[in-house]
C-alpha cells in the first residue's frame, strides 16, 4: 500500500527549495513560443471588427469592399441586420488576409449602418441607473443575535434591532466606498492560431484551460473533443479571463476548415480591453458600529456592482469581509451597464468586498483615535476562530517588518514634509484555495531519464517546476532531472488554472504517479538487491534499504532493471478531506506605507509588506514571485487602472496600453515578502497561492492614504485627481 | 524560410490610398537605408510597393531574405517573415516595450518601425540572448525570477540591455528611474530591480 504523503522539512531535498524556473531560459530569451507566436505555413491573419456603438441595431454590414483590398482572402460579417449590441467592441465582422497590412486595410473598408439605442454606463451614481431602469434588487441577508417575539414581525424587529445595536455602539462611522470596473489586460491577447486539416482541429490557443476546451470547439465544427488538440506551451496572461475558446476561437477554427488553412485571429488590444474581461466594480453605502474598546458590533451594507448586461456582478457574500461581526445586514443592488462582460479576475469578489469593507472598519479606527493595528487585533474575535492564531501571528510579523510601531501616527497627524505626508494601513484576507482533479503520467525511461505528462498550464506561476519539484523529490533526484511536458490536451487531462488550484492539484497527480511509480520500480530493486521493497528510500540519486545504506543502486542502475521499456503510470490526485497532501483555506496580512503629496494628489508607494501562509511551499523561489507579482496588481487597481467610460456614448474611453495606466517599474516602492510556513501550516499540505496576496492591497493602502491625509479617499484608484477632488471636497 | 514568402497573393490589384502610403513610406525607408540623405534624391525616388519587395534584414548577425510591404512593421516582419517571435506584439506604438530591439545597439520598438527602414541596420532581437552560454542579463532574470507569464520579459530584458550598456553602473535609483518604458501587468517589477543590481554587481567585479 502506498502512502501519499509529504516527507518531512528536515527529510525533504528539494521540496520548499528556492529553484529557478525549468523554462526560465525560454521565457527570458523569447524562444517560448505563446499561441501568437505560432504559425504554421501557409498561415492567414484574421482580426475582427468591433461595434463602435454601446448600444445599437445592426442596419447593414457590407464586407464586399473589403475582399476587394488586395492580400485580403476573406471577409465575412459576424451580425446580420436587425441584431442588437449591448456593448462597445463585440464582433460584428471579420476579415482574412496575407499581411498585417492588408487584413487593416480591409477592416477599414468595410462598410456598416447602425441604428443608436439608449447608452448605460455609469453604474456608480446609482439614483440614475434606478431612473434609467437599470437597477435590479439582488439577494442580500441578516443575520442578528436577538431574535423577533413570536407575534412580532420580521422586518420591523430587524429594523428596531438594527437601530438599537447602532444607538448602543460607542463608535459610529457611515460612509460611501467604491472600487472601479477594471480589465485584465493580458499582455498577449485572447485568441488562437487554428489548424483544421482532415476533420481534425488543432487549436494553439491562449487558455489557462488546456484540457476542458477542446469539447468547446468540437460541439460547433460537428467534430468530438478527441478531434480537437489544445495546444498551449505559453500563455501571455490570462489572470481568469481565459478558460473558454470563445466565440473567436471557434471563428478561428471555422476559417481554418472553410478556407483549408491555418488561421491565427488574436484580438486587438482595443477589442481586448472592450470584451475579453472586466472585474466587476462595486460601491457600497456602509455603516458600521463598534464598541468602546474598538470592536465592531454592527454592520449594515448595501452595496451595488456592474457585471456588464448579464449576471456577474459582485457577489453577497464578501461583505463584510473576513472581520464579520455577529450582528450585520447586506443588501445588493445589481446594475446593467452596456459594458463588456466581467470574468473572473484573480480571486474573483475578495479584492472588491476586502477595499470596501477593511476601509469603513479602519474609519472607525480613526474617528475612535485607534492605532489600526490595534483596532484589527481586537477585531480578531469577529474572524473565523480556527484561523484567529494565525491572523495574529502574521500581524506580528508584517508589524514588525513594517516597523509599523515607530512609524504609526494617529490619523492625519503626521509629521509634514513640505506638502507631502506619510501613512500606514493594513488590511487582512482569506481564500479557498486548494487541489483541482489533475492526472499525471510518469515516464521512467531504462536509461533513468523521466517524463511528466500533464494537460495543465502553466500561468506564469512556474506549474513545470512545480511539478518537476514534486517528482524529482519523490525520486531523490535534482529538479532539472524531470523533463515535464504540459500545454497539450492529449496529456492526461488537468483541471482549469483558477482560483489557486493548480499547484494544489499537479502537486498531488505528480506526487500519486510519482509514488505509485516508484512503488513499481522498487519491486525490481527490492528483488535484485534482496531487500524488502517497503524498506527502500529514494534519495540523493540513490534507492538504497534504510536499514542498510550501503545496500542499494543508482538511480540509473535501478532504471536499467526495467528492461527494454519505459515504465508508465498514470495516476489522479486525490485532493479533498482525507488527503495528507493538499487542503484549502488561507489567511494573510499587508501593510502599506504610502506618501501623499497634498499639492499634486499624487500617491507614492513607500513600502509594502505581504505576509502570506500557503500551507507547505513547494518552490519557495516562484511563490515568492507569485506574492510580490500580486502586491504590485494591488498597487496597479488602488492607485493606477480604472476603465473610463464616456457616460454618454458608452465607449470605452481608455482602451490602449498608453491610456490605460499601470504602475511602471519606478512606481512599486520597497516591496517585503514573508512566506509563513510553520509546522503547523506545512502539515496541511499544498494549498495553493495565486489569488489571496491579491485580495489585500486597495484596502491597505487605502487605508494608509487615509492615515497620511487624515480624510478618506472613497474610491479606487486613488489617481491624483480623487485625491485632490477628496481633499477639496472635505475642505481638508 | 519566411511565411510572408510562402503567402500567395491572389488578387493583384492596388488601392490608391495603400499606393500612395507605400510610396511615402518607401522614399523613407530607401533615404534612411541608403544613408545619403538628400544626396541620394534619385535613389529616393524608385517607387517601391504598393506590393511585396524583398529586402534583406540582419538579425542578431544572421541575414534574412523577407518579403515586406512598405507598410509592413519591423515587428512584422520578424516575426513572419524571420520566425523571430520573441518581440511581442503588445502594442502598436510602443508604449508597452513590449517588441524592444536594438537597432544599430539602440533600443527601439520593432512595432513602431518600417521594416524598409530597418534594411542595411543591425537588428539585435532577445533571441540573440540565448545559446549555449545564457546572457547575463537574460540569466539574471532566470535567477530572480523576473518572468511569470514571461509576454513582456523578452522586451524587457533587450531594454535592460540597452539601458546597461549606457550606464553600467547604475544605482537601485537610477535603475527604478531609468527603466519605465516597459510594461509587466503580472507585476515581475520586484524581482527585475534586484536582477539589474545583480548584473551592475557582476560587471563590477568581472
Ligand atoms: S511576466 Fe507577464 S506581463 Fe510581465
Amino acid at each position: 500500500m502506498v502512502e501519499y504523503t509529504w516527507p518531512d522539512r528536515k527529510d525533504s531535498s528539494v521540496l520548499g527549495g528556492s529553484h529557478d524556473k525549468v523554462d526560465g531560459p525560454a521565457k527570458c530569451t523569447g524562444t517560448a513560443k505563446y499561441s501568437y507566436d505560432i504559425t504554421p505555413p501557409k498561415t492567414a491573419l484574421a482580426r475582427a471588427l468591433g461595434c463602435p456603438h454601446a448600444h445599437c441595431k445592426i442596419k447593414s454590414i457590407d464586407t464586399a469592399p473589403a475582399e476587394k483590398v488586395a492580400g485580403v482572402v476573406h471577409a465575412r460579417a459576424l451580425k446580420k441586420p436587425g441584431d442588437e449590441i449591448e456593448w462597445q467592441g463585440e464582433l460584428i465582422a471579420v476579415v482574412v488576409g496575407e499581411t498585417e497590412g492588408a487584413v487593416a486595410e480591409g477592416l477599414a473598408a468595410i462598410k456598416a449602418d447602425y441604428e443608436p439605442l439608449d447608452v448605460f454606463v455609469n453604474e456608480e451614481d446609482l439614483d440614475a441607473a434606478e431612473a434609467a431602469g437599470r437597477a435590479r434588487k439582488g439577494p442580500g441577508k441578516v443575520q442578528l443575535e436577538n431574535e423577533p417575539g413570536d407575534d412580532e414581525d420580521e422586518d420591523a424587529f430587524e429594523e428596531k434591532e438594527i437601530a438599537r445595536l447602532f444607538r448602543e455602539a460607542a463608535a459610529v462611522v457611515e460612509g460611501r466606498y467604491g472600487i472601479r470596473a477594471i480589465t485584465h489586460m493580458c499582455l498577449e491577447p485572447h485568441g488562437s492560431t487554428c489548424d483544421w486539416q482532415d476533420g481534425k482541429l488543432t487549436a494553439h490557443l491562449s487558455t489557462q484551460n488546456v484540457s476542458g476546451t477542446p469539447g468547446q470547439f468540437g460541439g460547433p465544427l460537428g467534430i468530438t473533443a478527441d478531434d480537437v488538440t489544445v495546444h498551449c506551451d505559453y500563455i501571455g496572461g490570462g489572470f481568469g479571463s481565459k478558460f473558454a475558446a470563445d466565440s473567436w476561437g471557434v471563428l478561428a477554427a471555422t476559417l481554418s476548415k472553410d478556407l483549408n488553412r491555418p488561421v491565427k485571429l488574436m484580438l486587438d488590444r482595443d477589442t481586448e480591453l472592450k470584451i475579453a474581461g472586466a472585474r466587476p466594480s462595486g460601491f457600497a453605502d456602509v455603516k458600521v458600529g463598534a464598541n468602546s474598546e474598538g470592536v465592531i458590533t454592527i454592520w449594515d451594507s448595501h452595496h451595488w456592482s456592474t457585471g456588464g448586461m448579464g449576471g456577474g456582478s459582485l457577489s453577497q457574500d464578501v461583505m463584510p469581509y473576513v472581520i464579520v461581526p455577529p450582528n450585520f445586514r447586506r443588501r445588493t443592488t445589481n446594475v446593467r451597464t452596456n459594458t463588456g462582460p466581467t470574468r473572473a479576475w484573480r480571486a474573483p469578489n475578495h479584492p472588491q468586498g476586502c477595499a470596501l469593507s477593511q476601509t469603513a472598519i479602519d474609519d472607525v479606527a480613526a474617528k475612535l483615535g485607534m492605532d489600526s493595528y490595534e483596532l484589527f487585533r481586537r477585531n480578531l474575535v469577529n474572524v473565523p476562530e480556527e484561523r484567529r492564531k494565525l491572523y495574529e501571528e502574521e500581524m506580528k510579523i508584517a508589524a514588525k517588518l513594517m516597523d509599523w510601531k515607530a512609524k504609526w501616527h494617529p490619523h492625519g497627524k503626521g509629521p509634514k514634509d513640505g506638502s507631502v505626508v506619510s501613512g500606514l494601513g493594513m488590511a487582512i484576507h482569506t481564500w479557498r484555495g486548494g487541489g483541482h482533479p489533475s492526472s499525471c503520467r510518469v515516464k521512467i525511461h531504462p536509461d533513468g531519464g523521466v517524463e511528466a505528462f500533464l494537460g495543465s498550464q502553466d500561468l506564469g506561476t512556474g506549474t513545470r517546476t512545480v511539478i518537476a519539484t514534486v517528482l524529482a523529490e519523490t525520486f531523490g533526484l535534482p529538479v532539472d532531472a524531470v523533463k515535464v511536458n504540459i500545454g497539450s490536451s492529449k496529456y492526461p487531462p488537468s483541471g482549469p488554472s483558477g482560483g489557486s488550484t493548480t499547484v494544489g492539484g499537479v502537486a498531488e497527480s505528480s506526487r500519486h504517479a510519482g509514488l505509485d511509480a516508484l512503488a513499481q520500480l522498487n519491486e525490481k530493486v527490492a528483488a535484485k538487491l534482496g531487500a524488502k521493497a517497503q524498506d527502500l528510500v529514494a534519495k540523493d540519486g540513490r534507492i538504497s534499504d534504510k536499514n542498510n545504506a550501503d545496500k542499494g543502486l543508482s538511480w540509473k542502475e535501478a532504471c536499467g532493471l526495467l528492461g527494454m521499456n519505459p515504465l508508465e503510470v498514470t495516476s489522479r490526485g486525490a485532493p479533498g478531506r482525507d488527503s495528507k497532501l493538499s487542503s484549502s483555506g488561507v489567511g494573510g496580512v499587508q501593510m502599506a506605507e504610502v506618501a501623499v503629496d497634498r499639492e499634486t494628489g499624487v500617491v507614492r508607494m513607500k513600502k509594502f509588506v505581504a505576509v502570506q501562509d500557503m500551507g507547505l511551499v513547494v518552490n519557495r523561489k516562484t511563490a515568492e514571485s507569485q506574492i510580490l507579482g500580486a502586491m504590485i496588481m494591488g498597487i496597479a487597481f488602488s492607485l493606477f487602472e480604472e476603465r473610463i467610460m464616456d457616460a454618454k456614448s458608452g465607449a470605452f474611453l481608455n482602451a490602449e496600453i498608453a491610456d490605460y495606466k499601470l504602475p511602471r517599474l519606478g512606481d512599486v516602492g520597497e516591496l517585503v515578502v514573508e512566506i509563513y510556513e510553520p509546522e503547523e501550516e506545512r502539515a496541511r499540505g499544498v494549498i495553493g497561492l495565486g489569488e489571496p496576496p491579491v485580495i489585500g492591497p486597495g484596502a491597505a493602502i487605502s487605508n494608509a492614504v487615509a492615515n497620511a491625509l487624515g480624510v478618506r479617499v472613497p474610491v479606487l484608484p486613488m489617481t491624483p485627481k480623487q485625491v485632490l477632488d477628496t481633499l477639496k471636497a472635505r475642505g481638508a | 524560410m519566411s511565411n510572408v514568402e510562402k503567402h500567395a497573393h491572389g488578387k493583384s490589384g492596388f488601392s490608391r490610398r495603400s499606393f500612395l502610403k507605400g510610396s511615402g513610406a518607401a522614399a523613407a525607408a530607401t533615404a534612411l537605408a541608403g544613408g545619403q540623405g538628400i544626396a541620394g534624391a534619385e535613389e529616393a525616388s524608385r517607387v517601391v510597393g504598393p506590393g511585396m519587395s524583398k529586402i534583406t534584414l540582419v538579425v542578431n548577425g544572421q541575414s534574412h531574405k523577407v518579403d515586406v510591404e512598405p507598410r509592413m512593421t519591423l515587428l512584422e516582419a520578424l516575426r513572419y517573415g524571420a520566425g523571430l517571435t520573441g518581440a511581442k506584439p503588445i502594442s502598436g506604438d510602443g508604449s508597452s516595450g513590449g517588441s524592444t530591439v536594438l537597432i544599430d545597439g539602440k533600443p527601439a520598438s520593432a512595432s513602431a518601425l518600417l521594416a524598409m527602414d530597418c534594411e542595411g541596420k543591425k537588428i539585435t532581437t532577445s533571441e540573440s540572448l540565448a545559446g549555449d552560454k545564457l546572457d547575463p542579463v537574460a540569466g539574471a532574470f532566470v535567477n530572480h525570477d523576473a518572468s511569470q507569464c514571461g509576454f513582456c520579459t523578452p522586451g524587457f530584458v533587450v531594454a535592460v540591455k540597452a539601458f546597461l550598456a549606457k550606464n553600467p553602473k547604475a544605482t537601485e535609483e537610477e535603475i527604478r528611474a531609468g527603466l519605465n518604458g516597459n510594461l509587466c501587468r503580472c507585476g515581475t517589477y520586484g524581482n527585475i530591480i534586484p536582477a539589474v543590481l545583480d548584473v551592475v554587481k557582476g560587471a563590477g567585479n568581472g
